[in-house]
């Protein structure tokens, strides 16, 4: 399936980039699974998505919990609990 | 209903005017004007900075009308949130609620701006004399958010 990541704020920062593309082999996977194979990629990206700083992910434009299954053409994102307002 | 994400300032007089115009049966309006604190954890901030994520902002946004609406009966309701750069004591976000009566309006409005402060995705960085830093998410901010939720 292909998807397309958003990374926000502080992890926009650490990573120097907004978005990327992904390609991968499963049908469905979850948003924690996700950040398990993303966390592989290097000690930054480990640290970024499983340390101890907080990331929320969405899922098409709605927050979502680390158990929402992500399908093919779906928007992900990844961002610090939100501070608006 | 107004929901709108921009850089340019807002003017509460002509959003309220508009709003009372806007429909018959409007008793109470009740609004909230967020700005940027000059002063935060004992720093001195010069300069905020708020991104966010187009397209999911305003549907976040006008989820959190909505829910309001079917919880209070809301005649009319204005979110504006700015976005970019805004100096300290800008003006950073505009809630205002049109009802027959103040309770409804007056909830409403308090119940949005909760929903909104642990819902958009906004985020802000603060300029201070020792730098950048993003702030963090607050736990009274999220207590006042679950204050509201339905058994």
């Amino acid at each position: 399936m292909k998807i397309k990541i958003f990374y926000f704020a502080r992890l926009k920062e650490t990573l120097k980039f907004s978005s990327e593309d992904l390609e991968l082999p499963d049908t469905e996977l979850s948003l924690l699974k996700l950040k398990g194979l993303l966390a592989k990629r290097s000690e930054v990206w480990q640290k970024m998505l499983l340390g101890s700083l907080k990331v929320r992910g969405a899922i098409n434009h709605v927050l979502v919990d680390d158990q929402a299954l992500i399908v093919d053409g779906d928007e992900v994102a990844f961002f610090p609990p939100v501070t608006g307002g | 209903m107004k929901i709108a994400v921009q850089s340019e300032d807002f003017d509460l007089n002509f959003e309220l005017a508009r709003m009372r115009e806007s429909r018959q049966g409007i008793g109470a309006l009740v609004s909230f004007v967020g700005l940027v604190r000059d002063l935060n954890d004992g720093e001195s901030v010069s300069q905020l900075t708020l991104e966010h994520y187009p397209g999911m902002t305003e549907k976040a946004l006008q989820a959190i009308v909505a829910d309001a609406a079917s919880r209070w009966a809301v005649l009319d309701a204005t979110v504006i949130h700015r976005v970019g750069s805004l100096q300290a004591s800008e003006q950073i976000v505009l809630v205002a609620v049109a009802s027959a009566h103040r309770d409804q309006a007056f909830k409403a409005c308090e119940f949005i701006m909760d929903y909104l402060k642990t819902q958009a995705p906004f985020w802000k960085k603060e300029l201070t004399a020792s730098g950048e830093r993003w702030l963090d998410d607050k736990d009274s901010d999220h207590d006042a958010q679950k204050c509201w939720q339905l058994p």
